[in-house]
């Protein structure tokens, strides 16, 4: 069996831990092919080939793979695809863009968000906001998927697989890229930063959310945000956690102000340790906290942040 | 131009939800069913272009059981044109695949020539996020996905899309697949008299046969379970104790 992974490369760098996470989870598979699509990606594809239990990995530099446009990626990987029986990714904003094209193309089902494998056939994933497990055997000839990184642990990086070059495939040219908003920041990335605090409605404002970023510094954690706080206006889009957002699985999660709906649960409740800081003691988030602290935020999160 | 927009009937997102004790699913009998909250979010936004005059006409789809009309009526409620609903299923528990409800709108677009499709990012009860991708693979439109802004102007639609890093902002031709993330914009609620004229809106009854579509599911449910649930935890009294509490656990 041969698997070929889609790469998480964004500006011609590799996002080691998702697409190591991916290779770990479909190592057992087959052989794991490698795609580093990209602008460019030469780097990106080097460093993808010191992954363990990646047997090859194939580089795509072309213009249009600049911006990760689903068209051109999807186009390429379905055409790839022939020499593979699992087309997967890891399950990122970029993956979930492209996987369910190149699915369509290939007239098979898309898997999304797999959580488990059982067998080639056969996998697991969360549905309904992760409040029910559903195993799935697919009856298509080739299986397209993409995988949650938190489910799995990344591969080491002591491998030397080959890069190959290969030519870069058809632009459909539907569509073309304007600009990203991107803001930069020193924090460790949410998706797989150790620990991560998250702010929500109960801070009340910009301003005020300065105060989960002190404490995520003192810690050095990464910073997520609830909806409503992204909603509001306290926090970036990109940092929603969630059934909708990113998925964490840190080894503590720090929810201030955030009340526990489920939709947010999703995307935090498999974190190692879970410690909540609400006023209201009845917050369902004290359900699945391991400790928990029914105090007011404003003083509570200075004082916490100065005696760590 | 012609707004198309695929609407689901899902389970209402306040609704706990259960799995069936023998493991084939979730429990769907005798509880609240809604429209899926993104998808309200492109209802919202197919008539904000009508009523500024870029859409023409705003017709909304779903597919899956009968009871989905109740879904289509609330989408008529709230300003859509006429509705078709394609009966692909009968029992609440079959839930149509991703797949053969893109071959369906693939079958509908092909009819309606709509020159914008606005679906939501993602059903709550499968978590798919998958549909909208899968309609402009097989039409070979162009596809955005996630969007927070759409802006239309000479069969382009300048669109911002929510992604892992950020916002990213791209440029798709017409006609195009778009589909829609929470903060795009804020829903109305259908008012009574509109609820009551959605009432005598057209609503087209459709069979998945009439398009000709398998919709027999690719991926067989071998079973349904609950996820792990957490222990239970402590409360602290105060900062001090829980500083200790996680110095002494070694957590920080
Ligand atoms: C389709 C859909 C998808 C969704 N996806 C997501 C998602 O991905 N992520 C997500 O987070 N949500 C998501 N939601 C929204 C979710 O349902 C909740 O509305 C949201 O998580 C609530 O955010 P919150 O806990 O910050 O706000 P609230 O529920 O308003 O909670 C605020 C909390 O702050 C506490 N508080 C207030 N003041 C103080 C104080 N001074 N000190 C201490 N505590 C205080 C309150 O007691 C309360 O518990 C989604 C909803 C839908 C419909
Ligand atoms: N059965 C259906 N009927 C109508 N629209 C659907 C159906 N299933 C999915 N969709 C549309 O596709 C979007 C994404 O769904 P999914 O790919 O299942 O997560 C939804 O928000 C709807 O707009």
């Amino acid at each position: 069996m041969a698997v070929l992974l889609l790469a998480e490369i964004t500006d011609g760098a590799l996002s080691l831990d998702a697409t190591a996470k991916a290779v770990a989870a479909v190592a057992p598979l087959g052989e794991v092919t490698v795609l580093a699509a990209g602008a460019r990606a030469a780097d990106a594809a080097a460093e993808a080939a010191r992954i363990e239990g990646v047997a090859k990995v194939l580089l795509a530099e072309d213009a249009i793979y600049g911006h990760r446009l689903a068209e051109p990626v999807a186009a390429l990987m379905a055409a790839l695809a022939a020499d593979y029986d699992h087309v997967v990714a890891p399950a990122t904003t970029d993956a979930k863009n492209v996987m369910p094209r190149v699915a369509a193309l290939l007239d098979v089902m898309v898997l999304s968000d797999v959580s488990g494998i059982v067998d080639a056939d056969t996998f697991e994933r969360p549905i309904y906001a992760g409040n029910a497990i559903q195993t799935v055997k697919s009856k298509d000839a080739k299986k397209v998927a993409t995988i949650r990184t938190t489910s799995f642990d990344a591969a080491g990086t002591g491998g030397n697989a080959p890069v190959e070059t290969i030519p870069a495939g058809e632009d459909p040219g539907l569509s073309s890229w304007v600009e990203d908003h991107v803001a930069a920041s020193d924090r460790p990335e949410l998706t797989s930063a150790g620990r991560v605090v998250s702010g929500g409605r109960g801070i009340g404002s910009k301003e005020d959310f300065a105060m989960i970023e002190k404490l995520a510094d003192k810690l050095g954690a990464a910073v997520g945000a609830s909806r409503a706080a992204v909603d509001s206006g306290y926090a970036p889009n990109d940092w929603q956690v969630g059934q909708t957002g990113k998925v964490v699985a840190p080894e503590l999660y720090v929810a201030v102000g955030i009340s526990g709906a489920i939709q947010h649960l999703a995307g935090m409740k498999d974190s190692k340790v879970i410690v909540a800081i609400n006023k209201d003691e009845d917050a369902p988030i004290f359900q699945v906290a391991d400790y928990g602290l029914v105090a007011d935020l404003f003083t509570a999160v200075p004082e916490l942040t100065e005696k760590l | 131009m012609k707004v198309l927009v695929p609407v689901k009937r899902v389970i209402d997102y306040n609704v706990k939800v259960r799995v069936k004790s023998d493991g084939s699913g979730v429990d769907l009998a005798n509880v609240k069913m809604s429209m899926n909250p993104f998808d309200e979010i492109a209802v919202e936004e197919a008539i904000r272009l009508k009523e500024a005059g870029t859409a023409s006409e705003v017709v909304a789809v779903s597919i899956g059981v009968k009871q989905a009309q109740e879904t289509l009526r609330t989408a008529l409620a709230m300003g859509a044109d006429r509705a078709i609903l394609v009966v692909a299923a009968e029992d609440v528990h079959q839930d149509i695949e991703p797949l053969a409800v893109a071959k369906i709108l693939a079958k509908i677009a092909e009819e309606e020539q709509p020159g914008l499709v606005l679906c939501g990012k993602q059903a709550i009860d499968n978590d798919m996020n998958a549909t909208g991708q899968m309609l402009s693979a097989l039409l070979g439109w162009a596809q955005a996905t996630f969007a927070s802004k759409v802006e239309i102007a000479e069969g382009n639609a300048k669109v911002t899309r929510e992604v892992d890093g950020g916002l990213q902002t791209i440029q798709v031709k017409m006609p195009a697949i778009v589909s829609v993330d929470l903060r795009l914009n804020e829903p109305r609620y259908a008012s009574l008299p509109n609820i009551m004229k959605a009432k005598k809106k057209p609503l087209e009854e459709k069979s998945a046969a009439d398009y000709g579509v398998d919709v027999t599911p690719r991926l067989e449910v071998v079973k349904t379970t609950e996820p792990e649930a957490r222990q239970a935890g402590i409360v602290v009294k105060s900062v001090d104790e829980l500083v200790e509490t996680l110095k002494e656990k070694g957590i920080v």
